[in-house]
């Protein structure tokens, strides 16, 4: 896709810059690019879906529109394993716990997109008693797509910016976002688990 | 009808009639039990199917219960309204678990929604909330102020007991049960977990292999629509049933619409009609096609998700040119639809036709046939007749225990009655007759669709329909029959733009409720097989 | 045909001209050792990636087309990602069985490929007992997967572990009990003398009926030996998660990946050695001319080409079959496969004792 193609360049130019900043080693800058090129060509999703969106979701996998032409087949079914979380769907007050402790139980490094009105923001159940109004306030989010639900197209798109995003990212030294998830972290902390 | 009302009156001369199109009975909760106990057993009665139980809240006149009933065997329905006892805090109506499987499940939603406590229950537990929710959502006087119950990251508080409130000596007391023994080995199945088909979750005491005991704990999807509803007029309702069973979209809102129609005496023109029956069938064929898809999936066949994936995106091709979504279509309205058929609709459904049988032959090839498939389907989560309908289980689920529940077929709406179709009924009730039927289901939504597309009349899509809508005081009950059963909405009106109560009955409920009963003594790999064959979609269960 | 055991032999004596014998061994152990190691790693990435696209284009989609020419370097940005990935440390878990099991399971079948028969001369170590040997590494595997099952604490992985244990304890009765078959009418369990015995005719035609019965077993026995669909119970997906690995991150979890392809590599790699030669050409007796022509083919490629044809044979049944239940799965070895075979290792006894073969 070129680069005048995509909708928002001026959110990757400000990462880049923000990155950019301190300077970068030559070796080092040159194995980042190898490892950034690799965790980008590869991002495996977790299959978690709640509700409609899932099911698109289930057409991104089909033959029209077949997203392992990109390397995201290979959906895994342990948190451990994978890299990304698609919330498709709803978040419901009980539902919140479960998702937060699948977030922390995904390896490091971990993306999570926001798929449809409902992760964004409760969508059309904003006025209901038991829906979470949005994702943003439990994991911290990478990606929105909004939509209800979201085309295919669209969630392609989204995980076409995440792998943008990983793209231009620090494994070493530098400024990263894995400050600014430990900062989103620190102020929302896990609680201990006593058993 | 009038005999069955001469019959009540002589056994319980305190209960109050009502008639409008069925049967209405008013009675006190103290002669609840045995009324009902009589409504099931008694020959000329046996109302042997529980459709739903509508917790209400009337305000100062206190909290009830309104239970909808049918007769198999006569289709007839009537209906029965309780009032509870006991004041707002601990209001107490007696339970009919004992008559109606599904009561177990229906009582647990209205304790979870009017905090009504249903004496002799023995599993007294919140449906669909945590233990520790302040209120109960859907009385009238409910604070939703989202300081009182806010959204936590912390692990909810979970307990193996239960509560039961069971009557001694005149006093109704309250006694604590096991759901779990100590020395159960129970493995957690979901709500995170590939085979539940979303955020379901069951607790299951395994002993080896073998399936001891099912929790089925629900809740993970609950989004409340019912309380939304009666915050929102009348067609801002109707979004939300495509947001139940996505798959049922069409059906869901043809049934809330013709609710509301018949409602507010809104004819529709005969073009319209055809084409909601025309949308609910090609969604019943894409319905089915996940199904088979998804159901060969979980049995470890991924290839065939893709075939039969490649006739819905036909279908949705065919939706999305008419009502511009893929899946929540939002197409029926009030009067009408909503736009006019896209010019290319009757030759692309043509094309539809065409391949279909080809591709149904495909998949039986493929996967029917198959002797591991066959091992793994025959025989396994057989689910008889009777328990079909005391648990409420419609839909392809109950036709393929031989009970023939089609709605289509016994209380036919819309332009069903004019259609030459048949209902597909298998006797066996195992996985393999769930799956069967919903393979035929697609050929005779097929016949149904040959016969109405090429004589769509003309006319008006749409009627004038006033555009602020209030409906008369009063209180409506209408079913269809949704891509996985018998889909009923329950409305009650105050003559104002809004629905005082709007309570949507789901046909995956008792799909979901009935697993444990039928999973009993099999290994957790049929657990699977059996949840697939039951086709639930969890926001349906949840709402 | 050519011999690549010249070409070792020669590394040997130019390495014996500079230094002692024992040095120039270690050394030749340390070549033979990366050079493993890099195929290992390049056999399993091509094994990804093969799999990926053949599964693909059974499901009428294109699979990974994006990253490099044709998608081929797809499973190349899949190691750099899961090399890096974070390893999660666990609490309340058996901390060194824990990270012993991956190591054990893809020991094993590194180990395993010490004998198979890469090309003519093209062999790690040739003993006499090959075949055996190579029976009795691959099961190391499975205990490395009871471990990792056991180790993690969790409900899934134990019953995960413990079909596993049940299941691949049952068929690799009826892998040695193919590969007993077939030794009968090799006549040794050298590797080599086996390769040799097929050079007029490959065993599957020349051993005829039990042969064909032998492949059969064999290759039902290997799917399932090697955990794949419609044998894939310890870690069905849509039962247990992830089966016995679910706990497992990063590389941890890209060794189980890893071995599992690699002993799809190995099954295949001993179904060829033990039915279509090996690495021997195909030779049908009477046509020299043929044969002549199919000796310009190298053995490695033949080999390896063969490997891959009965590995696309594992794949198909993978993405055609359903899954078994445990029960069934049981009854098919102990009930019908294991009294066939013993038929079938009688009946090759008397067609080789009677000469019947071809």
């Amino acid at each position: 896709m070129p680069y005048e193609a995509w909708k928002d360049n001026e959110y990757i130019e400000k990462l880049v810059k923000e990155l950019q900043e301190n300077g970068t080693n030559v070796i080092v800058g040159k194995l980042d690019q190898l490892i950034n090129w690799g965790r980008s060509n590869s991002i495996w999703p977790l299959t978690f879906a709640t509700s409609c969106c899932g099911i698109e979701f289930v057409s991104l996998g089909a033959a029209r529109y077949d997203m392992a032409r990109f390397g995201w087949e290979v959906a895994r079914a342990s948190p451990r394993q994978a890299d990304f979380m698609m919330v498709a769907g709803t978040i419901v007050h009980r539902m919140v716990p479960v998702f937060r402790r699948l977030y922390d139980q995904l390896a490091e490094p971990k993306y999570v997109i926001a798929c449809g009105s409902c992760a964004i923001s409760g969508g059309p159940f904003k006025k209901s008693y038991h829906v979470a109004m949005g994702i943003e306030d439990i994991v911290p989010v990478d990606v929105f797509v909004p939509g209800c639900p979201p085309r295919p197209e669209a969630m392609i798109y989204g995980i076409m910016q995440l792998s943008r995003k990983i793209k231009v990212e620090k494994f070493f030294g530098g400024v990263n976002r894995q400050e600014k998830q430990e900062e989103f972290l620190k102020a929302h902390p896990v609680p201990e688990v006593n058993d | 009808m009038a005999n069955i009302q001469e019959k009540i009156s002589k056994l319980f001369p305190q209960a109050t009639f009502e008639r409008t199109d069925i049967l209405e009975v008013t009675i006190a909760d103290e002669q609840w039990h045995d009324l009902a106990h009589a409504l099931r057993h008694d020959a000329e009665m046996a109302f042997d199917f529980l459709v739903t139980i509508v917790g209400m809240d009337w305000k100062e006149q206190g909290l009830g219960c309104i239970y909808e009933l049918i007769s198999t065997a006569r289709n007839e329905r009537i209906s029965v309204k309780v009032m509870a006892t006991g004041d707002r805090e601990k209001p107490f109506v007696h339970s009919v678990y004992d008559l109606w499987d599904i009561a177990t499940i229906y009582e647990r939603e209205v304790y979870d929604y009017f905090g009504i406590i249903f004496i002799n229950n023995p599993d007294m537990r919140r449906l669909f909330l945590n233990i520790d929710w302040k209120g109960y959502p859907l009385r009238k006087d409910y604070n939703d102020d989202p300081n009182i119950n806010p959204v936590s990251i912390e692990n909810e508080r979970q307990t193996d007991f239960t509560d039961t409130w069971v009557e001694r000596d005149g006093k109704i007391v309250k006694e604590e049960r096991r759901v779990f023994q100590p020395e159960d080995f129970v493995v957690n199945i979901g709500p995170q977990h590939p085979a539940t088909h979303g955020v379901l979750r069951f607790r299951t005491a395994v002993d080896g292999e073998i399936i001891k005991k099912i929790d089925i704990y629900l809740g993970y999807i609950h989004r409340g629509v019912e309380k939304i509803c009666e915050m929102d007029t009348y067609p801002q309702t109707l979004h939300f049933m495509d947001r139940l069973d996505y798959f049922s979209a069409h059906p869901y809102h043809h049934c809330l619409c013709m609710l509301i129609e018949e409602a507010a005496g809104i004819q529709i023109s005969r073009r319209a009609q055809v084409i909601r029956v025309l949308m609910d069938e090609l969604s019943r064929i894409a319905s089915h096609c996940l199904f088979i898809g998804t159901y060969c999936m979980d049995l470890g066949a991924t290839t065939m998700l893709f075939y039969t994936l490649r006739v819905r995106e036909q279908i949705l091709d065919i939706m999305e040119k008419t009502c511009g979504a893929r899946m929540t279509f939002n197409y029926d309205c009030i009067g009408g639809v909503m736009q006019d058929l896209h010019p290319d609709f009757v030759k692309d459904v043509h094309a539809l036709l065409d391949v279909l049988p080809a591709n149904i032959k495909e998949y039986n090839k493929i996967f029917t046939g198959n002797v591991i498939a066959r091992d793994r389907m025959e025989d396994v989560g057989v689910l008889t007749r009777e328990d079909a309908i005391s648990w409420a289980v419609t839909g392809p689920n109950g036709r393929g225990s031989g009970w023939a529940c089609d709605v289509r077929k016994c209380a036919p709406y819309s332009i069903y009655s004019e259609l030459d179709f048949e209902e597909v009924v298998r006797t066996e009730g195992d996985s393999m007759a769930r799956f069967k039927v919903r393979m035929d289901e697609m050929v005779q939504s097929a016949r149904i669709i040959a016969q109405l597309i090429d004589n769509i009349p003309d006319g008006e899509y749409c009627v004038k329909v006033p555009k602020v809508l209030k409906l008369p005081v009063g209180h409506w009950f209408k079913m269809v029959e949704g891509c996985r059963g018998t889909f009923g909405i329950y409305l009650e009106s105050d003559g104002s733009t809004m629905p005082y109560r709007l309570k949507i009955a789901p046909p995956c409920l008792p799909a979901a409720a009935v697993v444990d009963h039928i999973t009993r003594g099999q290994k957790i790999a049929d657990l699977i097989t059996i949840g697939g064959s039951m086709d639930y979609i969890v926001p349906d269960i949840d709402r | 045909m050519q011999d690549l055991s010249v070409g070792t032999a020669w590394i040997h004596s130019f390495l014996l001209g500079y230094m002692p014998e024992w040095l120039a061994v270690t050394l030749e152990c340390l070549l033979v050792g990366v050079g493993l190691m890099l195929l290992y790693a390049v056999l399993a990435l091509f094994y990804i990636l093969f799999e990926r696209k053949v599964c693909a284009y059974f499901q009428c989609r294109l699979g990974p087309n994006r990253v490099g020419p044709w998608g081929l370097l797809q499973s190349v940005a899949d190691m750099f990602k899961i090399l890096i990935k974070e390893l999660i440390s666990l609490n309340h878990i058996d901390k060194f069985l824990f990270a012993l099991a991956p190591y054990l399971v893809i020991i094993a079948s590194m180990l395993a490929f010490a004998v198979l028969p890469w090309g003519n001369g093209l062999q790690i170590i040739d003993f006499n007992v090959g075949i055996f040997f190579l029976l009795a590494v691959s099961s190391i595997g499975v205990l490395g997967i009871l471990l990792a099952g056991w180790s993690s604490n969790n409900k899934f992985t134990l019953i995960g572990a413990l079909r596993s244990g049940a299941q691949m304890v049952s068929y690799e009765l009826s892998m040695g009990l193919c590969v007993v078959t077939m030794v009968v009418i090799a006549g040794s369990m050298s590797v080599t003398d086996i390769v040799m015995a097929q050079e007029h005719l490959w065993f599957i035609f020349s051993g005829h009926i039990p042969a064909i019965i032998a492949f059969v077993i064999f290759m039902i026995a290997g799917t399932a030996e090697t955990n794949r669909g419609p044998f894939d119970l310890p870690e069905a997906e849509s039962e247990l998660t992830a089966g016995y690995h679910t706990e497992y991150s990063g590389i941890h979890f890209g060794f189980f990946y890893l071995a599992e392809y690699l002993n799809l590599f190995i099954v295949s790699g001993v179904a060829a050695l033990l039915f279509f030669g090996g690495w021997m050409p195909l030779h049908i007796p009477g046509f020299d001319a043929f044969n002549n022509v199919m000796n310009y083919i190298p053995s490695v490629i033949w080999f390896i080409g063969k490997a891959i044809a009965l590995s696309f044979i594992i794949i198909w049944f993978k993405w055609t079959f359903p899954r078994l239940r445990i029960d069934q799965l049981l009854t098919l070895e102990w009930k019908y496969l294991l009294p066939i075979n013993l038929f079938n290792l009688v009946l090759m006894v008397i067609v080789v004792t009677y000469n019947l073969y071809l």
